[in-house]
């Protein structure tokens, strides 16, 4: 029982999860049970995938020690480069993978730049912030330019499943979910992602090539980012260069308030889906609650604070239960 | 001659124009446990970074079991059977011990390119064993490492480098920073490494420590050997006056 007990306390997520079940019975009420209609669930459900693809890439890095403040131009710029091939003709699976080339191209960057140059990936991405946001602008040429018509649009975002709770992206995104997760708790790669960031010295004294695997997580970062935008862009129908504007300190809340530490080593893809779920759970039900909606930055400025201080509590009185021998 | 596991021969090693290593020529003995004393600074550290791949001599020669061998990295020393603990520095304090016995070695159930499943349940079953062997008691594989004791690390890091079957034992100040309990304790699992037949470097501010377990002492001062004797042969006050 006691085991069972500190065990519990030592997940990360755990404090996150507690808080969004609270929220949710809490919303439930304060909306006469609106909030957990079909209706709304399906709003909430559908637009959960795009910041939370965006989360898992984040929290995967976070673990690995690093940090991306650039993951809310590179949703903007992913979406825009294949809007602008696009409508020089490039079909759509080349645009795609084109897409996903640049990600990966800004994720090597940001990895290579803060790894060889011992530089703090705050500062990199920090720059990337500002240069992927602008070649999103200059690549769109100011206005945005007009989708073809017949994109694909059916694999990413339209509604399935019964009563059609659910948008083809939430499928992408639990399948993303599942194997970033089990790639984290069950394969050797995953070993080392927490090793790097859990002591960067016993690392690499025990042979990991732990500039690799950073790089590895940031060209993941970066890709899962874009891809996040790209299913953005196909659900609004349009190329906006001012999307994920704020995204990425979103999806630091997130991670942190999921459990993964700024300092690298703890954490799980899950916290972080869990880490989004609250914050779209509180942006949605605050509305609901007919709460004034400027409240949604307080609400979630407060949750992070409050998920790190509980969550470093869990982890000393998990460390205080002592099992015998 | 036949008898060195590891021979080191005229080793020099430069730091910005300070000369650190002044051509080392020394051996390790097969089933040996060496102490290796000398002040900050001496090279000590420097000898112990080249012999475990985290840096490179600049000259000089290195032969294990008779065969010149090149040590890059890390991975390589640990391939040729050499294996370094540090005080802090060879666990990850956030993940539990079966994992950091396998950091770096994972067992996997298959794998594409080196990148694969872990196989979770052999490196439960196989921590508990190797954890056994070094007669530490510890209440469960999953036990995350930050929570153990300073010896007790020392133990799991010492498991580790037994279970993956190595030669040579680099024990970097294992007794730094340690209550005097858990120092015998340190002490022990070095007079067990010998029984096993394992060679075994032990380096150490504390004169009494080596004493207690080694078979032979070395002193090192500004970058050279200055006493290489039995510890029958010597006193801890002969290798004192010396340094």
């Amino acid at each position: 029982m006691k085991r069972l007990f500190k065990t519990y306390l030592e997940k990360p997520e755990l404090a996150g999860l507690i808080l969004l079940v609270l929220l949710v019975i809490v919303f439930q009420i304060r909306s006469n049970g609106v909030f957990l209609n079909q209706d709304n669930l399906r709003g909430m459900l559908g637009i959960l995938p795009e910041t939370g693809l965006v989360a898992i890439g984040v929290t995967i890095l976070m673990i690995s020690g690093e940090f991306d403040l650039s993951v809310g131009s590179v949703f903007a710029l992913m979406p825009m480069t294949m809007a602008v091939l696009m409508v020089h003709g490039a079909p759509f699976p080349l645009a795609l993978l084109a897409g996903l080339l640049v990600c990966a191209a800004i994720g090597f960057i940001n990895g290579y730049v803060t790894i060889w140059f011992a530089i703090p990936s705050f500062i990199t991405t920090l720059g990337m912030l500002f240069i992927a946001r602008s070649l999103t602008i200059v690549v769109s040429g100011g206005f945005p330019p007009l989708l073809p018509a017949d994109l694909p649009t059916w694999l990413f975002t339209s509604f399935v499943g019964p009563g059609n709770m659910f948008r083809m992206s939430f499928l992408w995104f639990a399948g993303i979910a599942v194997l970033t997760s089990l790639m984290l708790s069950s394969t050797n790669f995953g070993n080392w992602i927490k090793a790097t960031g859990g002591f960067h010295p016993a690392a690499a004294s025990m042979g990991i090539p732990t500039a690799r695997v950073k790089l590895a997580c940031f060209v993941l970062c970066s890709m899962l980012s874009g891809f996040a935008g790209m299913i953005q862009m196909l659900r609004l129908g349009s190329p906006l260069p001012s999307i994920g504007e704020g995204l990425e300190l979103q999806a630091v809340a997130a991670a942190v308030i999921g459990g993964a530490s700024l300092a690298g080593g703890i954490g799980t893809v899950l916290g972080g889906i869990i880490g989004t779920t609250l914050i779209r759970v509180i942006d949605n039900g605050l509305v609901l609650s007919q709460v004034d909606a400027n409240w949604f930055k307080f609400a979630i400025g407060f949750l992070t604070i409050f998920a790190v201080v509980a969550n470093a509590w869990m982890r000393k009185r998990a460390k205080a239960i002592k099992m015998e021998g | 001659m036949s008898d060195a596991i590891i021979a080191v021969r005229d080793v020099h090693k430069w730091y910005s124009g300070v000369h650190a290593l002044k051509g080392i020529t020394l051996d390790f003995k097969r089933g040996e446990a060496l102490g290796l004393v000398g002040d900050n600074g001496a090279g000590k550290s420097t000898l112990i970074n080249i012999l475990s791949g985290v840096q490179r001599a600049d000259q000089g020669e290195i032969l294990v079991e008779g065969k010149p061998v090149r040590i890059a990295r890390p991975r390589d020393a640990m391939d040729l059977g050499i294996e370094t603990i540090y005080q802090y520095n060879s666990m990850v304090p956030t993940m539990s011990i079966a994992r950091n016995l396998f950091i770096g070695r994972e067992p996997l159930r298959f794998s594409v390119g080196g990148i694969g499943i872990l196989d979770q349940a052999k490196m439960r079953s196989e921590s508990i064993r190797a954890i056994a062997d070094v007669d530490l008691h510890l209440r469960s594989p999953d036990a995350l490492v930050g929570e153990l004791s300073g010896g007790q690390r020392q133990g799991v890091a010492i498991a580790r480098a037994m279970h993956f079957k190595s030669k040579v034992m680099i024990l970097d100040e294992p007794t730094n920073h340690l209550s005097v309990k858990e120092t015998k304790k340190v002490i022990g699992f070095v007079r067990s490494l010998k029984e096993q037949g394992i060679t075994c470097v032990f380096i150490s501010h504390n004169m009494y420590h080596v004493f207690e377990c080694c078979d032979r002492v070395v002193a090192m001062a500004r970058g050279e050997v200055v006493l290489d004797k039995r510890i029958e042969d010597t006193s801890i006050d002969e290798v004192a006056g010396i340094l």
